[in-house]
């Protein structure tokens, strides 16, 4: 058989090949465990996958209901129908149905001596202190406000994030021993310093809402910054608005704006937008939940100058955007066609928000870029001074919870290895378990039959009884019966099917029943030819091949392409040699407390 | 086997033929045959076939008699016509079923043991007659379903799985097709769709009976180191004569018909067989040429493969015997049962 430039086979060895084809944990920041804990929920083990979240991510009960979910659009099932899995949501059964009294939170070390200083009390000192606490840290905790939580409580409206549910999460946390001090700002880096920490965390978020520099914009007091009137709103200081309401911007701080709104009392709200709908930030299901309410989205209109009659806020002047766009969908320019005055009542800004850190002396090393963004390895976070660690917001800009929890577990590692001189560099790789799932002739570990369920939507209380009150729970969560209908429309992405080429006889059993044309076997090649002539079209190129050596009897190659294979075991069940097996994938992700460290040695001082 | 049936997701780029359809309408209940038997690639073979024939469902007739093989009809196609007859008895089933309605396509499956035992008169005989049929023989040297006996395709000297020597020279399918006039003769193997789906589908266009011979290993009972009819020994001996191309009607060839090693053979549609032959002294329209070479390459343990004879000339069971053009069931029923006075009429004559 003639052979072509033969490829490298697949080197499956690296846990990041077959992570990759859980696509919802490789997409999650903290690499939450998804299948995983959706198939103890379809077991009715809901405490088990609560803890098996709570190992990730920390914030079942609050993720489950207000994560920005990264790992719904990567899910594989919108790439077979068009819904993914209801990932996020199936985290928050698992807490609602978890006594949280039971919660295993990890035994804590004796104390080893060493101090650390956090500033502020978000989600992103919170995880920091989640994993050093065990390891014996002193984790002394100091927050501006006379509240935890950061902006999950501040700004997340209590109609998405009940505060019940942060008091739960954030106690165990808090009840491992950290020091918190509330109504604490800290006003100087350098006397931080000076305190003898042996390092400092700052988890002190992107504070500062942007601000919009038009005609008029001083001219009244009805004029709002999203993320700080949110805060007074949740703060029971703003108790009402006005009857129309322009929200500007139409991003998720706007959704939580405008829906707001709503509960305080307008009637008319309404969502402006500069830009076309394909250019909104806000996440698809935000905007599904303001627009179910009637929130009306205006798109193509700029924002020229505020109209002030009287001494009071009559309304905003907008420009009429059109725009035209180049042959992949982007803006190439923009022609303004006239002019419109919408009139209201309050106007809301939300258009982003930037870093700041008034009270980090820049004579300090700690170093800034143009932005005011503080330079921050992105592996290590740490910033350009030793000792000092950056994580959430505060590091890279604004950026989501789960993202703050990640930069929480990574600098605890880099802190546990700083503080006991070991290089913050040299970090444990990821490892991978794999186990065959294989049962019996035809039975497996897992419900392998594909169910072809649709997207199960979450029960939400009725539209008529949500704005009575500001603290109404919209989302209602899934019985155990939906759930139990939602969980079979995972695909079991972490059962890996793995070849063994030598056992191959190329008898095609596999290929021919494949119902999604994943496989192939033909002549070697390199990926780009290949990916030409495999049985069916492989043209997402995130998605990789699974390309073995040379089959035993012609020296042809077997090719998986992982994209579509909907992880239903035929293939190993067809196979005579069992040269596919389907073999369970755990990550082993390691946290600060694999890292094995040598006794203290260094003795303090950041 | 599988217990599970093939889950209804389909992959969103899968094709669709001139009929709307895709592969995957073509495919039948899931297989109880063991799981890497040969039969079931034979199977998915027929599948793509259908599929790129755009040929409707209900307008097939699936025919076979007994055996693993003979199962198989119930793999594909679950829209079409089916029957499973007796052991050995399939072609007569095809030929009465051509005889009253010539407008369906008719493929009949059968096993080494089904066709070239049990069944061999029918099978000559339905040859001889030139049913319009494909007649696909899956082969594996043994009866799979009754536990891996030799069968008559079994070669001297191969071996059984627990050792015991074949001593009974076999009989082979294509030389046996070749003598009895057949028009298409052809043989391939389940390890190499590539060839076999486009002879499938010149076969399934020839106009008279088409027997493609498959080598089709049973991973059960002959698939051990000493077999002739193992995956790992095909291959090693695999020796394909004739590449076929199978051309629909509205393409062009592209093949250049000058070149001296290439033939091109109209089928009654207007589409087009092309042989190319790896082979010089080979001339797939002539019979005799075709049975010598054969034999000889045979003798040498060679797995000779492709479309080894070709004649599109030779009436058909229908031209021959002038039945009439209409399928039975169109004509009304006072024509096709004429009163007791027409049988009179006719015996009359004897009298
Ligand atoms: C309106 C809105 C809605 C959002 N909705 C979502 C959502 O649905 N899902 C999602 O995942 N993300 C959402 N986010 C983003 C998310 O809230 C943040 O990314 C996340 O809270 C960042 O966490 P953090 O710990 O870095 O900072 P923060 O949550 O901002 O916490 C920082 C804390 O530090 C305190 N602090 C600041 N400076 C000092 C100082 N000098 N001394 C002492 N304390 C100080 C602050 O008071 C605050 O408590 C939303 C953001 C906004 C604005
Ligand atoms: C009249 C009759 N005789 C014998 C049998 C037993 N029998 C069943 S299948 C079979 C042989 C099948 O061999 P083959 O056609 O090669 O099919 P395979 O299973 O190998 O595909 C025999 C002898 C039978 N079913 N009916
Ligand atoms: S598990 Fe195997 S048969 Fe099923 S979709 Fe994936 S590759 Fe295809
Ligand atoms: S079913 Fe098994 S032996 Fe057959 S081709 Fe597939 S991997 Fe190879
Ligand atoms: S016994 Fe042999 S012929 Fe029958 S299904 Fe099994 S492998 Fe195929
Ligand atoms: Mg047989």
């Amino acid at each position: 058989m003639q052979k072509k430039t033969v490829s490298q086979p697949t080197d499956t060895t690296n846990p990041d090949y077959y992570h990759r084809v859980v696509d919802c944990q490789w997409a999650c920041p903290a690499h939450t465990d998804v299948p995983g804990y959706i198939r103890l929920i379809a077991q009715g083990e809901y405490s088990d996958a609560y803890q098996l979240n709570r190992h990730s991510n920390i914030f079942p009960g609050i993720l489950g209901r207000v994560c920005d979910r990264p790992c719904e659009p990567a899910c594989r099932r919108s790439r077979i129908e068009d819904k993914p899995v209801a990932i996020c949501r199936l985290k928050r059964i698992a807490a609602d149905l978890t006594d949280m009294n039971d919660v295993q939170l990890p035994e804590i070390a004796p104390a080893n001596g060493k101090r650390i200083a956090c500033v502020g009390a978000g989600c992103a000192s919170l995880a920091l202190a989640n994993d050093l606490l065990p390891l014996g840290y002193e984790v002394v905790i100091f927050e501006a406000l006379d509240r935890s939580g950061g902006l999950m409580r501040t700004n997340i409206p209590s109609f998405r994030l009940p505060p019940e549910v942060l008091d739960q999460e954030i106690g165990m946390i808090i009840g491992m021993g950290a020091d918190i001090h509330f109504d604490h700002p800290v006003e100087s880096m350098k006397t931080l310093l000076e305190e003898g920490y042996d390092a400092i965390f700052v988890g002190s978020g992107a504070p500062k809402g942007k601000n919009l520099e038009l005609p008029g914009r001083y001219d009244s007091d009805r004029i709002h910054i999203g993320i700080d009137w949110l805060e007074s709103v949740a703060f029971e200081h703003t108790e009402s608005i006005g009857e129309r309401v322009l929200i500007i911007g139409v991003g998720n701080t706007a959704m939580d704006c405008c829906r707001t709104s709503l509960r305080l009392g307008s009637t008319d709200v309404k969502v402006m937008a500069r830009k076309p709908r394909a250019f909104f930030k806000a996440s698809d299901w935000e905007l599904e939940d303001a627009e179910e309410e009637n929130v009306e989205i205006i798109v193509n209109h700029s924002p020229k100058a505020f109209v002030i009659e009287d001494g009071k806020l009559a309304g905003m002047i907008f420009e009429l955007m059109e725009y035209q766009l180049d042959s992949a969908g982007r803006i190439e320019s923009s022609t303004v066609t006239g002019e419109t005055m919408i009139p209201c009542d309050d106007v809301v800004l939300a258009i982003g928000q930037d870093n700041a850190f008034p009270w980090i002396e820049r004579d300090q090393g700690i170093e800034f870029d143009q932005w005011e963004v503080p330079v921050v390895d992105p592996v290590t976070h740490q910033g350009t001074r030793a000792g000092v660690f950056f994580g959430g917001d505060a590091a890279f800009g604004p950026k989501n919870i789960i993202w703050a929890v990640e930069h929480g577990h990574q600098a605890a590692i880099s802190i546990h290895k700083y503080c006991h001189g070991e290089d913050i560099t040299d970090r444990l790789p990821m490892g991978m378990n794999l186990n065959s799932a294989k049962m019996g002739i035809h039975e497996w570990s897992f419900s392998n039959s594909y169910d072809s369920g649709k997207r199960i939507p979450v029960p939400q209380v009725q539209l008529s009884e949500r704005f009575k009150q500001l603290n109404i729970e919209v989302e209602l969560g899934f019985s155990p019966e939906l759930a139990a209908e939602e969980v079979e429309r995972c695909l079991n992405c972490d059962l890996q099917t793995v070849f063994t080429e030598n056992l191959c006889i190329e008898c095609d059993a596999c290929i021919d029943v494949c119902p999604v044309k994943c496989l192939t076997i033909t002549e070697a090649g390199t990926e780009d030819d290949l990916r030409t002539r495999l049985s069916a079209p492989a043209e997402n190129l995130e998605q990789g091949l699974l390309i073995s050596g040379a089959l035993p009897q012609t020296g042809r190659v077997m090719i998986k392409d992982e994209d579509l294979c909907v992880h239903c075991s035929l293939c190993a069940e067809r196979c005579p040699t069992a040269a596919w097996d389907m073999q369970k994938f755990t990550l082993l992700k390691p946290c600060a407390g694999d890292e094995s460290v040598s006794e203290p040695i260094r003795q303090s001082g950041a | 086997m599988t217990y599970m049936r093939r889950p209804s997701v389909v992959h969103p780029g899968l094709p669709h033929n001139d009929l709307g359809l895709s592969a995957r309408d073509y495919e039948g209940g899931i297989s109880t045959l063991c799981a890497g038997c040969g039969h079931d690639s034979v199977t998915s073979a027929l599948v793509q076939t259908l599929f790129e024939l755009n040929i409707p469902p209900h307008r097939v007739a699936k025919l076979s008699g007994i055996g693993c093989s003979s199962k198989t009809p119930a793999y594909f196609a679950s829209a079409s016509h089916g029957f499973n007859s007796v052991h050995g008895r399939m072609p007569s089933v095809a030929t009465g079923a051509n005889s009253v309605n010539r407008d369906l396509h008719y493929i009949g499956v059968s096993g080494d043991g089904d066709s070239l035992s049990i069944g061999f008169g029918q099978l000559c005989h339905a040859i001889r007659r030139n049913v319009n049929m494909l007649y696909v023989i899956d082969n594996n040297g043994v009866y799979g379903l009754t536990k891996g006996q030799f069968s008559a395709s079994a070669d001297v000297g191969t071996t059984a799985k627990k050792g015991e020597v074949n001593i009974q020279p076999p009989i082979d399918a294509c030389l046996t097709a070749l003598t009895m006039g057949c028009t298409f003769v052809a043989r391939s193997f389940s390890g190499d769709k590539q060839q076999l789906v486009p002879l499938l589908k010149a076969g399934l266009t020839h106009k008279g009976f088409a027997l493609i011979d498959i080598v089709s290993p049973c991973v059960t009972f002959n698939d051990h180191l000493g077999s002739t009819k193992s995956y790992d020994f095909t291959r090693q001996h695999y020796h394909p004569t004739i590449h076929t191309d199978f051309i629909p009607p509205a393409e062009e060839i592209t093949v250049s018909s000058e070149d001296g090693d290439t033939i091109s053979v109209e089928l009654h549609d207007g589409s087009r067989v092309v042989l190319k032959k790896t082979d010089e002294q080979y001339d797939p329209t002539d019979r005799n040429s075709a049975y010598a070479y054969l034999q000889k390459h045979t003798a040498a343990q060679e797995v000779v493969t492709g479309l080894l004879f070709i004649d599109e000339a030779k009436p058909d069971m229908h031209e021959t015997h002038m039945v009439v053009e209409q399928p039975l069931i169109d004509i009304d029923f006072d024509t096709l049962c004429p009163r007791r006075s027409a049988l009179e009429k006719i015996q009359n004559r004897f009298r």
